[in-house]
């Protein structure tokens, strides 16, 4: 066992874990923020997607004790003040959502997009969004959301 | 997963001490190939020694002519980076289409050519760029160290420190990917030097290959159309379910145009 201490959605935690716990375990199992979902075993879904240090990763393929001591953000941690996040409201307003298993990887990945350019081509968010996959919506309410977003951050 | 020894070593030192201590230990970068591989119990080491935050693994510089890029350097950080984009931007390109933005923020340039996949788009680049691999106690030419279907000239214990690359007149890199997972079904990179032209091919056989017969059309004329007829034998390449092996060789013609033409 290894202890591993990490600020998650802006709180301090400490957990003891195996060296082989994923990141993504230790998020939904120790600290039950379900919100990140593990789709696949072969790191190609993009549901289990979170920031760490500020940039999106998957944590089904990242070990808990590599974010010893990070700054990690996940679905959990967008809505302030019981406000939702630009990118989560945008999905909710344009249906970027059917069954929702896809939605917490795509919306932290599309919120690391916007982080890097706030004004990105339906191009760039088609392949920025290349790591998350949807079997629902056909995507394209997905990009239409992520553009309302974008536009709403602009303004 | 099975479980295992976990170490973060402060130094390049401290990392090589505790590989060579451990029973079955392994180096863990971005872990974007190995925690795939040991999730699916393919790989179960007892040691895993982290080097992802070494600092004599990072940095980007230039120097006499050759770009120099540290292992633990991210894919993402390559395609960034201001001093690879005017050095060599065919590279910037190539690790911009790498997987996906989640596996370009972790996976990593040292962790991509020790894992040797077949289909890996940097083996490309180290050959047609005149690669030199730095490790822990020795310099190797690219073309002896990608040795085989996932093997390298590595010895077990041995860690990459740097790569550098040879700053081409131009180069480009063009791939054909997987739909799924962006792998290489087919890339191919071209580089002019001084020295002459290199085509190096990914993807279609069981190890990154140079296309000498198409190095020597280009040295003639740098021109797509020089590649008119030019292909690769289809005898030694990879039939699977994605493409047979006639079909690749089509493949690396096609993509080599492509790449001339996008030299400019
Ligand atoms: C969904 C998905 C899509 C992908 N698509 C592509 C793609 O399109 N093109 C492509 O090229 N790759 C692709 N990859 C692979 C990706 O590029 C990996 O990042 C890369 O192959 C491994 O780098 P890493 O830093 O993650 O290495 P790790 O997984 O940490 O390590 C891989 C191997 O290299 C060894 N190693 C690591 N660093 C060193 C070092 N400094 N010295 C010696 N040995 C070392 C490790 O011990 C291990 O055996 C994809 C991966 C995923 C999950
Ligand atoms: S759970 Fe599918 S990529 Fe992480
Ligand atoms: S909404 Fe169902 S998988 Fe995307």
């Amino acid at each position: 066992m290894a202890t591993v201490s990490m600020r998650v959605n802006g709180k301090a935690v400490s957990a003891d874990v195996e060296p082989a716990t994923l990141l993504a375990e230790l998020l939904r199992e120790k600290l039950g923020l379900t919100g990140t979902h593990v789709g696949c075993d072969t790191s190609q879904c993009g549901a289990c997607v979170v920031h760490v240090g500020g940039k999106s990763v998957k944590s089904c393929t990242m070990l808990a004790v590599e974010a010893d001591g990070a700054e990690v953000k996940t679905i959990e941690g967008l809505a302030e003040n019981g406000q939702l996040h630009p990118v989560q409201e945008a999905f909710r307003e344009h249906h970027g959502l059917q069954c929702g298993f896809c939605t917490p990887g795509m919306i932290m990945s599309a919120v690391d997009l916007l982080a890097r350019t706030s004004d990105p081509s339906e191009r760039e968010i088609r392949d920025w969004l290349e790591g998350n996959l949807c079997r629902c919506t056909g995507y394209h309410n997905i990009v239409k959301a992520v553009q309302a977003a974008a536009r709403a951050g602009r303004e | 997963m099975q479980n295992f020894a976990f170490h973060r070593p402060k130094s390049l030192s401290e990392a090589v001490s505790a590989l060579k201590q451990a029973d079955e230990g392994k180096l863990l970068s971005g872990g974007q190939s190995l925690i795939p591989v040991m999730k699916l119990n393919l790989a179960a080491p007892s040691d895993l020694v982290c080097i992802s935050s070494l600092d004599e693994l990072r940095g980007i510089r230039t120097e006499a002519g050759r770009l120099i890029i540290g292992a633990a350097t991210t894919h993402g950080e390559v395609d960034a980076s201001a001093e690879v984009k005017t050095a060599i931007p065919a590279l910037a390109d190539l690790a911009a289409g790498i997987g996906d933005p989640q596996v370009r923020n972790r996976g990593t340039l040292g962790g991509s050519i020790a894992h040797n996949d077949p289909a890996a788009d940097y083996p490309a680049a180290v050959v047609a760029l005149d690669g030199e691999i730095a490790t822990d106690r020795r310099t190797i030419k690219a073309e002896a160290f990608f040795s085989g279907m996932f093997e390298t000239a590595l010895d077990d214990d041995e860690i990459i420190v740097a790569v550098s690359f040879a700053v081409p007149d131009r180069a480009a890199y063009a791939k054909f990917p997987n739909p799924a997972s962006r792998f290489a079904v087919v890339g191919v990179m071209v580089a002019q030097h001084k020295s002459g032209t290199r085509v190096a091919v990914v993807g279609a056989g069981a190890n990154v290959f140079r296309a000498t017969d198409m190095e020597k059309a280009l040295d003639g004329s740098f021109d797509p159309s020089a590649l008119d007829g030019v292909a690769v034998s289809a005898d030694e390449l990879t039939t699977d379910l994605q493409a047979s092996a006639q079909y690749r060789a089509h493949l690396v013609t096609v993509m080599a145009k492509r790449a001339v033409a996008a030299c400019g």
